[in-house]
């Protein structure tokens, strides 16, 4: 069988990474976890604008996404930072995420004393835990426990007609070997709904994912103006996208073709294997977090404007098939499949070059994003601040 | 879907029902393009100049017409679009996510179709 190197964790689940993330359970809490990274190498910060003046489903987003990230298996430890007064409970947020068996340690900044005495105590918790990760031994572990997010963003006419069809090769192969794959992005399947929903599993998944869309569309509504300009974006439409259906259209052939076992709320935990559907924003990061905090190992991203999106947890393979962006910004591309637009190029070898990507950045090749330290991070919002 | 896409064409119409073609190159405005439409190349006139990954009509578009594109409608034309003309935001329209519309009976009306 077919395997890559990675480290099982104490719950049974692989991580192909073994990070000690540093989580501010309020903004609050924010320059203290910076600090603490930038002292103990090798760590990962995940500051954010959210955590407290939050009730009902937003708080609980929130806490969903945080203990997601925690929980998710690319990390091997977390150092949870509290302010002290948030409504997002830091003992609570530890209890969810220590049910994985990591490492975990939690403070306040109140408790210990103000910012210095708790970027020391940070820091020192940080160093012994990022030691004692580097112990750790990786395992040979095969391709039917990898769960891989599909996401398009910048995305031009060259999404659709090639870097998208070609990520649906790939996302087919690692179906084939048992994995797990998730596609995301409520909006953009806006207009091609009753595509993806002729593949569901069952009528009832069918019917949930015509709720979730009529739900979106419902916010929109709401909004009271035209989601075109908003999505498709600026760049979408300089691009030559003209509407969200033409946009949608073009985005849902990167989950390739394998029927849709279920649909999962915006950060719910996805199960193993075969292809699910997440509800999330089209939004670049938040539809990465809320993918990483719903457990998956890497997210495949297509682009053809090009952005330098990463992730915090999760390495996040980029995929043009604009050759004159490439060009441009090969700093920030992983996989070129432009040559399918000339002809040189077949659909079922693009495919391929995508999935031994996979397989390589899932043993440990850096991703572009990784090098470069992008690890963006970001929580959908539902409600107002109070 | 474009399971494979041949060399020799400027641009690629995606599947039989379409309205339009998709161009992988600038076409100027006056030359003389090969289509690329089920496997089989054809030559189309172009009367405006049109960018890189942006839409060209393949035939005449009645106002009013749901344009299609992937075998599936992108929208629906605002004006008569001519063959060769650019196909973009300034004569197709979406149907979907209308907030400006919603309440009216055109907002109905897309709610109606999608079930299609």
């Amino acid at each position: 069988m077919n395997t890559f190197q990675g480290y099982r964790r104490p719950n049974g689940e692989v991580g192909i990474r073994n990070h000690l993330l540093l989580i501010p359970t309020v903004i609050c809490a924010n320059q203290v976890v910076n600090r603490i990274s930038q002292l103990v190498g090798d760590t990962v910060a995940i500051p954010h604008q959210h955590g407290c003046s939050q009730i009902g489903a937003d708080k609980d987003r929130t806490f969903d996404v945080l203990a997601g990230t925690g929980k998710n298996p690319n990390v091997g430890g977390v150092i949870i930072i509290s302010l002290g007064c948030e409504v997002i409970d830091p003992t609570a947020l530890a209890e969810a995420i220590r049910v994985t068996g990591k490492k975990i340690e939690v403070f306040d900044i109140q408790s210990i004393g103000g910012s210095v005495k708790a970027i020391q105590h940070g820091a020192e918790l940080a160093r012994k835990m990022r030691a004692e990760l580097d112990q750790e031994q990786k395992v040979a572990i095969p391709f039917n426990e990898l769960k891989v997010g599909v996401k398009c963003g910048g995305s031009d006419a060259t999404s659709g007609l090639a870097s998208n069809p070609a990520l649906g090769v790939a996302a087919d192969s690692l179906i084939a070997e048992g994995g797990g794959i998730v596609i995301s992005e409520t909006t953009e399947i806006i207009g091609a709904e009753h595509v993806l929903a002729e593949r569901c599993r069952t009528p009832e998944v069918s019917d949930k994912l015509y709720y979730i869309v009529d739900r979106f569309e419902k916010e929109v509504e709401r909004m009271g103006a035209d989601m075109r300009g908003g999505n498709p974006s600026p760049g979408n439409i300089a691009g030559g996208l003209t509407t969200i259906e033409e946009k949608s259209l073009g985005c849902i052939s990167k989950c390739g073709t394998a029927p849709i076992e279920g649909i999962v709320e915006y950060a719910e935990f996805i199960p193993a294997n075969g292809l699910y559907f997440m509800d999330s924003p089209g939004n670049d990061i938040e539809c990465v977090s809320g993918m990483a905090a719903g457990g998956v190992h890497i997210v495949c991203f297509t682009t053809g404007r090009g952005t330098p999106t990463g992730a915090a947890v999760v390495p996040v393979i980029k995929i043009t098939g604009n050759k004159k962006m490439y060009e441009r910004m090969t700093d920030n591309m992983d996989v070129d499949v432009s040559e399918l637009l000339d002809g040189t190029l077949s659909m079922e070898a693009a495919g391929e070059r995508i999935w031994q990507e996979i397989q390589e950045v899932s043993n440990g090749k850096q991703t572009k994003a990784e090098i470069l330290g992008h690890n963006e991070f970001s929580i959908n919002r539902i409600g107002p601040s109070l | 879907m474009a399971e494979h896409i041949h060399s020799g064409a400027e641009a690629l119409v995606m599947d039989g029902k379409d309205h339009v073609a998709t161009a992988i190159q600038d076409l100027q405005a006056g030359s003389t393009i090969s289509i690329m439409k089920q496997g089989l190349l054809s030559e189309l006139f172009v009367v405006e100049t049109i960018p890189f990954g942006h839409k060209i009509a393949i035939e005449a578009i009645e106002e009013g017409t749901s344009v299609r594109k992937y075998g599936e409608v992108i929208g629906r034309a605002t004006v008569l679009i001519p063959q060769g003309t650019h196909v973009h935001v300034h004569n197709v329209e979406g149907i979907r996510g209308r907030g400006d519309r919603a309440g009216s009976d055109q907002s109905a009306e897309a709610k109606g179709a999608k079930q299609v």
